[in-house]
């Protein structure tokens, strides 16, 4: 390489460190702007050159890092059609989102996933203030409207009962598909004796047309009302009913009848669901888990820094710089992509600081070997760059394979840890294969170069 | 410096082989506690403000009984602390526990964390992690074998791999005993964390043994006239600086997480101290001794 070219891919490194300086810490630089433009106005009297203040953009922390809750629900499909699961499940998602909304959870997150046949419903809630929203979620109500099965069934269910068999199904009514989906508003009411607190119904259009269906091909028979599974009342039907308006009069008190309007009016389930995972994380926790990471990636890069020092002299002082760039490298990554920062996270791009060295020490191995049998400085740099290639190959592309399976596990912790490893370990291929070396390259020629001591041990 | 690390190998291979059954031993006796990641549960941590008036044990377990809640397994956390693993249990019992340890004493508040797992996930983290485990070692082999192709005198490629495994699967026992000694002792339990740890070390020390082979490959094709042990011990000891430093490197950045990071961290960089140590000690001392054992028994 030319000497003109060595200085040019210098300048660019550099501007790259300043520039990733500023993505990592926007708030020193600025103030630091200030303090010109300032300058300028005071001391000069004319604003000769406003240097704009440069964008903050924040690292985006993990709930385990900031606090706050991650649920996961299993939705129970069983009496929905195939095609209309991602429908009703985005509707499930609808219902959910507003009622975490009435709790004025910053950024939730409400997202379908989808496992195979299971479908999922993962809340994520940053904060403090979740207890509530959490039991909201969980108090959201499940409607259903169900119609009476015919005499057979019943007695096959019952004959089968005799035999031995546990029913898991219910007894005497069968599932419609008139569920807490086609509900558009609730209210209390207190029917004609004005005794009773009941529970007034309306329909969306929709859920009119299925009610007046489900109403005149029950004429004379009963219709049963479940919330949460649970009967309600089963009152017998008249006359087929139109306009989509129902009442639900079970043995309610007045509070329990306001408490099921207002659960209904936030909005009703259009399946069942259950928790089936949780994690709540107090913020203190978190912000304690933060520091403590930190301060231990600091110690452990300075360690790694002193170590190369002290073992590879001038070589390893210029692969901690280069190291240290690296790691700005890696922090401008996190803000830029961004990378939601999880303490798995922090614990792979940690690891992955001790492990960035590794193309760097198997460079000045080859180079010290190189040196030992009477090479130039040139030549032995060169040659330990191109020679320690295929164990640098070969050694971090088993490191990132490994990384990218972890990835197909795919539960959070896995993830971040997977993704900061294995950013870590292109970051650090390309500071060990080209920073450190550009470095190197400057002291070709230079009176430093011919003595020995300073590169190896 | 040089080491005839060849001449000695059959020593090495006794510690090894020492260690291995300790460690199975370790296991078989002690067993390996799965946690609430595998086995569905849920798990309780909190914290007291003042460490003078955190409560004892026996009252917390008073406190709380009378709650369906099974059987409670009851840790001391710090001073302040109590970390609390019970069965899966709702979102009111969960409330009514903090409610009551909160009427102790005063609680430090946003210091609690809760997790709940039920045991759906578990069973699906089970199956996943034997998946990804498998992947993990079918890739190194395949990747060991297409990448050490071209070699194949004396030894065929494949042994590389294979010699390879070996030695992961000596850096994956020992550390995994250690485990269940220290479940039985301060009742650690294998979490993912502990799973992608152990996921680490897979490609560390494959990744290790594979600088060592890197050596040998070329040194075989300069040196043709020598014979097979002696190119595998002079490749070792052109290699041990890196194989130690590198090493080193990873393990001062371990102990400063064991040391000063998070708690939460603490079983996970250990497994990962012990499993590269090991790394370093197989990828030396057994994955190129046992190519040479390899190449000799064939021409035998």
């Amino acid at each position: 390489m030319k000497k003109r070219k060595i200085y040019i891919c210098l300048i660019a490194i550099f501007a790259l460190a300043v520039f990733g300086v500023a993505i990592v810490l926007p708030e020193y630089l600025n103030q630091s702007i200030e303090y010109i433009n300032d300058f300028q106005t005071k001391t000069l009297r004319a604003q000769i050159l406003e240097i704009p203040h440069i964008p903050v953009i924040p690292f985006k922390l993990g709930l385990d890092l900031q606090g706050g809750s991650q649920l996961i629900y299993d939705a129970d499909l069983q009496s929905v059609e195939k095609k209309e699961k991602s429908e009703v499940m985005q509707g499930l998602r609808d219902v959910i989102e507003r009622r975490i909304n009435l709790f004025g959870v910053r950024e939730p997150i409400v997202r379908v996933e989808e496992k195979g046949e299971r479908k999922q419903l993962v809340v994520e809630l940053p904060g403090i203030k979740n207890a509530q929203a959490i039991e909201m979620i969980g108090k959201t109500p499940y409607l259903e409207f169900k119609e009476e099965k015919t005499k057979e069934e019943i007695d096959q269910i019952l004959e089968r009962q005799k035999n031995g068999e546990t029913i898991t199904e219910d007894f005497y009514f069968r599932s419609t598909n008139l569920t807490g989906k086609y509900l558009k508003k609730a209210e209390l009411d207190f029917g004609q004796t004005a005794l009773e607190p009941q529970v007034a119904l309306e329909f969306n259009e929709e859920g009119a047309k299925i009610f007046e269906d489900l109403t005149s091909r029950n004429v004379d028979k009963r219709v049963a009302i479940y919330i949460d599974n649970v009967l309600i009342s089963a009152p017998v039907v008249r006359e087929a009913i139109s306009g989509g308006k129902a009442q639900i009069s079970g043995k309610f008190t007045i509070n329990e009848a306001k408490e099921l309007v207002r659960n209904l009016n936030a909005g009703a389930l259009p399946v069942p669901i259950k928790l089936i995972y949780q994690d709540i994380v107090g913020p203190t926790l978190g912000k304690i888990s933060l520091e403590k990471s930190l301060q231990a990636g600091v110690y452990g890069f300075l360690a790694v820094a002193l170590f190369m020092i002290l073992v590879y002299r001038v070589s390893g002082f210029l692969a901690s710089v280069s190291l240290l760039i690296y790691g700005i490298i890696l922090l401008s990554l996190f803000k830029l992509i961004p990378v939601t920062l999880t303490l798995a996270g922090i614990g792979g791009a940690i690891l992955s600081v001790g492990m960035a060295v590794d193309a760097n020490v198997l460079n000045f191995e080859r180079k010290r070997e190189e040196l030992k049998q009477g090479e130039t400085f040139l030549v032995a740099v060169e040659k330990s760059f191109s020679r320690s290639w295929p164990a640098v190959r070969d050694s971090h592309f088993t490191a990132l394979m490994i990384a990218l399976i972890m990835f197909s596990f795919g539960t959070n912790f896995v993830k971040g840890f997977a993704l900061a490893l294995s950013l870590g370990i292109l970051a650090s291929l390309f500071s060990a294969l080209f920073i450190t070396r550009i470095f190197l390259m400057v002291f070709v020629g230079t009176r430093l170069e011919k003595i020995k001591w300073l590169w190896t041990r | 410096m040089y080491f005839a690390f060849i001449k000695y190998r059959k020593i090495f291979y006794i510690v090894s082989f020492f260690l291995s059954v300790a460690a199975v031993a370790s296991i078989f006796l002690f067993g390996l506690k799965l946690g609430i990641d595998f086995t569905g549960g849920s798990s309780l941590e909190l914290a007291y403000k003042n460490a003078n008036e955190v409560p004892s044990v026996e009252i917390v377990r008073q406190t709380l009984s009378g709650l369906d809640l099974g059987e409670i397994s009851l840790q001391k956390k710090g001073d302040k602390g109590f970390i609390l693993k019970m069965k899966n249990i709702s979102e009111e019992n969960h409330q009514e526990i903090l409610k009551r340890l909160g009427g102790l004493a005063e609680l430090e508040q946003g210091s609690e964390s809760f997790q709940m797992i039920g045991p759906i996930i578990g069973q699906e983290m089970k199956g996943k992690t034997i998946v990804v485990i498998f992947l993990a070692l079918l890739a190194i082999l395949l990747y060991v074998t297409l990448s050490f192709r071209r070699v194949t005198r004396p030894v065929k490629s494949y042994v590389y791999g294979i010699a390879g495994i070996i030695a992961l699967g000596h850096d994956v026992l020992v550390p995994l005993g250690v485990l269940a000694f220290l479940g039985k002792l301060q009742g650690c339990e294998i979490t993912i964390p502990i799973v992608v740890a152990f996921l680490t070390i897979f490609g560390y020390s494959i990744s290790d043994s594979i600088v060592v082979f890197d050596r040998t490959r070329e040194n075989l094709l300069k040196a043709k006239d020598s014979s097979f042990a002696v190119t595998v011990e002079k490749s070792l000891n052109e290699t041990l600086a890196r194989c130690f430093n590198t090493a080193l490197t990873v393990l001062l950045v371990l102990f400063a997480m064991f040391f000063l990071g998070d708690p939460s961290l603490k079983y996970f960089s250990l497994t990962l101290i012990i499993g590269i140590s090991c790394g370093v000690y197989s990828s030396i001392f057994l994955a190129s001794p046992l190519l040479v054992t390899f190449q000799q028994s064939k021409t035998k």
